[in-house]
C-alpha cells in the first residue's frame, strides 16, 4: 500500500482544518508582539530585541505547539473521528507522526514569526542559521510531542489545555529563559535540567547571542532524548489506552 | 498474506463470476475462540463462527451482549484476549493492519469529519487505503451517485442529517472496496424513512457481492436482510445458523394472538387468569402480549370458539383472534430468555443517549 499517500493526506488535512485557520494564524501573529511587548513594558532598563528573540521564539514554539496538538487530538477522539485514523493500515507510529507532523510545522512557522519582526527592528547579522533552523525543529518536535503525550493522558478538550499549562508555566519561569539557571536556587536548578525548553533556550540562545551555557551537542542530545521519549511513551499509551 | 494479489481477483469486479463454485464457498472470516476481558470482567467469551464470500452475516443480542466488542476485536479496535481471527484463511490476531486494507467499517456513530464535506470525507478516507487521487475522485463520485448523495456532495458534513450521515459513513466504509464490510446498527437511530433507504442499500451491495457483517438489534430487519445469524447473549454465541435452520425450532408450533376489549389492570389478574386457563386447556400456552394482547401457543391447530367463550365470561371480550405467522423473535425469545420490547427499549435509550452525546 501507498503509505505515503495515508501521511499527506492526513497532514494536508490537519493544516487545513486546523492550523491555517485564521484564529490561529492570528495566534502566531499576536503571540510573539505581546511577549515582546511584555518584555519591553516590565523591564526596568533598555531591552535589546536580539536578546529577547531565543526567548520569545522558545515560547512561540512551545505555546503553538504543545495546546494546539493536545486540543484537536482530544478532539477528534471525543467525535470519534479519531477512530478512522486507527481503523486505517498505516502502522500506528507512522499515524502518529503524520498527526504530529502539521503540528510541528506549525511551530517551526510560529518560531519565525518574531524573527522577521526583529529583522525591522535591529541587526541580525552574525546568526548561526544552522544551529537556529535545527533548533527549532527539534524544540517543534519535542514541545509537539509533549502535546500528544498530553492528549494521550486526557479525554476532555478542557482537560488537555489545562494539562498543558502544567507543564508549560514551570517550564517558563525554570528554563532559564526570565531568570538564568545559576541564579535560580540550588534544590530547584535541578529541576531545570529535567525540562526540554531549558536545552531548546540554551540552543537558541547559542545560536543567536553566542550566550548559550551548555555545550551544543549536550542540548541537541538531550532533545533528541527528550523526543523520543514523549513519542515512545505516548504510542505505548495510544496502544494501551486507546486500542483497548 | 498475499493482500495484493487476492484483493486484485476481487476488486477486478468478478467478484462472484470467475469462479462461482470456489469463490463464494470461501470464508471471508474465521473468529475461532475469540475472548475478551476487561480488568477481570469477561466481555466475549469464547466465540466461534465464520462469514462466507458474499452473504450477510447477522450478530443479534441485546446491548451489552458484546456485539461492538467482537466488531472491535475483528476490526483492530481491541486486542483480542485469546483466541484467534483469521482473514481470507490468514491468521491476522497479531497483525491486524495487515487485515485493515481488506475491511471497510462503519460504526454506529458517525466518525467523519464535521468541517469536510461529503466529497472530502469520502477522497479523505480513500487515501486512509492508499488510493491515488485520481481513483478515490472516480470512487467517490460513484458511490455520491449511488448513495443519492450527489447533490449534498459539496455541503459540510455537520449540515448532513442523521440519514444521510449514516449513508456517508456506509459510503466512506466502501471507498476502497472493501472484502467485507462491517455495519454496526446502521439503523439504529435513525427514521424510519432513512432506515428503509439503508435497508435497500444493503439488500443492493449484498446483490453486488459484497460480504457484510451485520449487527442489529432489529430481528426483523435482521431475519429480513441475513443469510446466516448468531445470537450473542452476555458474551457468548447461544445460537448460529442459517434463517431457515433457526425457524426449524418453532415450527409445528400454531399462535393466535386475540386482542381483548379490556386491559389486565395488573400482572396479578393476567396470572390468575393463567392459572384458570391452564387448569381448563392443559395442552396450550397463555402469554401475555402487548396492551390488552395475548397468545395462546399450541402444537396443534385448534378451534377457537372454546377460547373466545373462555374470555367473554371472564369480562374480556375477544375484538380480534389473528393467526401469528412463527418469526424469528419467536426463536429468539425461545433461546436467549430475552423479551424482544425490553431489549429494543434499551437499544433506542442508547441511541438517544447517543445523539444527546454527539449532539
Amino acid at each position: 500500500m501507498k503509505t505515503w499517500i495515508a501521511f499527506s493526506s492526513i497532514l494536508m488535512k490537519d493544516m487545513r482544518s486546523y492550523y491555517l485557520k485564521p484564529p490561529n494564524i492570528s495566534w502566531g501573529l499576536i503571540f510573539p508582539i505581546a511577549w515582546t511587548l511584555m518584555f519591553f513594558l516590565r523591564s526596568p532598563v533598555a531591552v535589546e530585541v536580539r536578546d529577547l528573540l531565543p526567548g520569545v521564539m522558545a515560547l512561540s514554539i512551545l505555546f503553538g505547539t504543545t495546546s494546539m496538538l493536545a486540543v484537536t487530538i482530544t478532539f477528534e477522539r471525543k467525535s470519534r473521528s479519531f477512530e478512522r485514523l486507527l481503523l486505517a493500515p498505516i502502522s500506528l507510529n507512522l499515524l502518529m507522526l503524520a498527526k504530529t507532523s502539521g503540528a510541528i510545522m506549525f511551530g517551526v512557522i510560529n518560531a519565525f514569526v518574531p524573527v522577521v519582526f526583529a529583522s525591522f527592528l535591529t541587526d541580525l547579522s552574525g546568526i548561526n542559521w544552522l544551529v537556529v533552523i535545527g533548533s527549532v525543529l527539534l524544540i517543534a518536535i519535542t514541545s509537539t510531542f509533549l502535546g500528544l503525550f498530553i492528549a494521550v493522558s486526557v479525554s476532555q478538550v478542557f482537560e488537555a489545555q489545562t494539562f498543558s499549562n502544567f507543564f508549560r508555566f514551570p517550564m517558563l519561569f525554570l528554563c532559564g529563559l526570565f531568570i538564568p539557571l545559576t541564579d535560580l536556587p540550588v534544590y530547584i536548578r535541578p529541576l531545570s535540567y529535567v525540562l526540554p525548553l531549558t536545552y531548546g533556550a540554551d540552543l537558541l540562545r547559542l545560536a543567536v547571542n553566542q550566550n548559550g551555557t551548555l555545550p551544543l551537542y549536550l542540548s541537541f542530545t538531550a532533545l533528541l532524548f527528550f523526543s523520543i521519549f514523549l513519542f515512545a511513551y505516548s504510542i505505548y499509551n495510544v496502544n494501551r489506552k486507546w486500542i483497548l | 498474506m498475499n493482500v495484493k494479489k487476492r484483493s486484485s481477483i476481487l476488486v477486478s469486479g468478478s467478484k462472484l463470476s470467475v469462479c462461482p463454485g470456489v469463490i463464494s464457498s470461501l470464508k471471508i472470516i474465521e473468529a475461532e475462540n475469540i475472548t475478551k476481558t476487561f480488568n477481570g470482567f469477561t466481555a466475549v467469551d469464547g466465540v466461534s463462527f465464520y462469514i462466507n464470500r458474499g452473504e450477510i452475516f447477522g450478530f443479534l443480542g441485546p446491548n451489552g451482549a458484546g456485539k461492538t466488542t467482537t466488531i472491535n476485536m475483528l476490526t483492530g479496535l481491541a486486542h483480542i484476549t485469546g483466541g484467534r481471527v483469521k482473514l481470507l484463511g490468514e491468521d491476522y490476531t497479531c497483525n491486524v493492519k495487515k487485515a485493515q486494507a481488506l475491511m471497510g467499517i462503519v460504526p454506529d456513530e458517525s466518525n467523519l469529519y464535521e468541517e469536510l464535506d461529503g466529497w472530502e470525507n469520502l477522497c479523505f478516507c480513500g487515501s486512509l487505503y492508499g488510493m491515488d487521487k485520481k481513483r478515490r475522485e472516480e470512487r467517490a463520485e460513484e458511490l455520491l451517485a449511488q448513495f443519492g448523495l450527489s447533490e449534498a456532495a459539496k455541503r459540510p458534513f455537520k449540515a448532513y442529517s442523521k440519514g444521510m450521515k449514516r449513508k456517508l459513513a456506509i459510503a466512506a466504509g466502501l471507498i476502497h472496496q472493501p472484502e467485507i464490510l462491517f455495519l454496526d446498527e446502521p439503523t439504529t437511530g435513525i427514521d424510519v424513512a432513512f432506515a428503509r433507504q439503508i435497508r435497500s442499500l444493503i439488500v443492493d451491495l449484498h446483490s453486488r457481492g459484497t460480504t457484510i457483517f451485520l449487527t442489529t438489534h432489529y430481528i426483523e430487519e435482521a431475519e429480513r436482510l441475513c443469510e446466516r445469524l448468531a445470537f450473542i447473549v452476555q458474551g457468548k454465541i447461544v445460537r448460529e445458523g442459517t434463517v431457515e435452520e433457526m425457524m426449524k425450532e418453532i415450527q409445528g408450533e400454531n399462535i393466535v394472538n386475540f386482542t381483548l376489549g379490556k386491559d389486565f389492570t395488573s400482572e396479578g389478574d393476567f396470572t390468575k387468569i393463567e392459572e384458570e386457563f391452564r387448569s381448563r386447556f392443559p395442552d396450550f400456552n397463555l402469554k401475555m402480549g402487548k396492551n390488552s394482547s395475548v397468545s395462546i401457543h399450541s402444537p396443534a391447530t385448534f378451534n377457537l370458539f372454546p377460547f373466545i367463550q373462555f374470555f367473554e365470561v371472564r369480562g374480556l371480550p375477544v375484538f380480534e383472534a389473528k393467526i401469528k405467522r412463527p418469526s424469528l423473535e419467536e426463536v429468539f425469545v425461545k433461546v436467549t430468555g430475552i423479551e424482544l420490547q425490553k431489549m429494543q427499549g434499551e437499544q433506542n435509550q442508547k441511541g438517544k443517549k447517543g445523539r444527546k452525546g454527539g449532539g
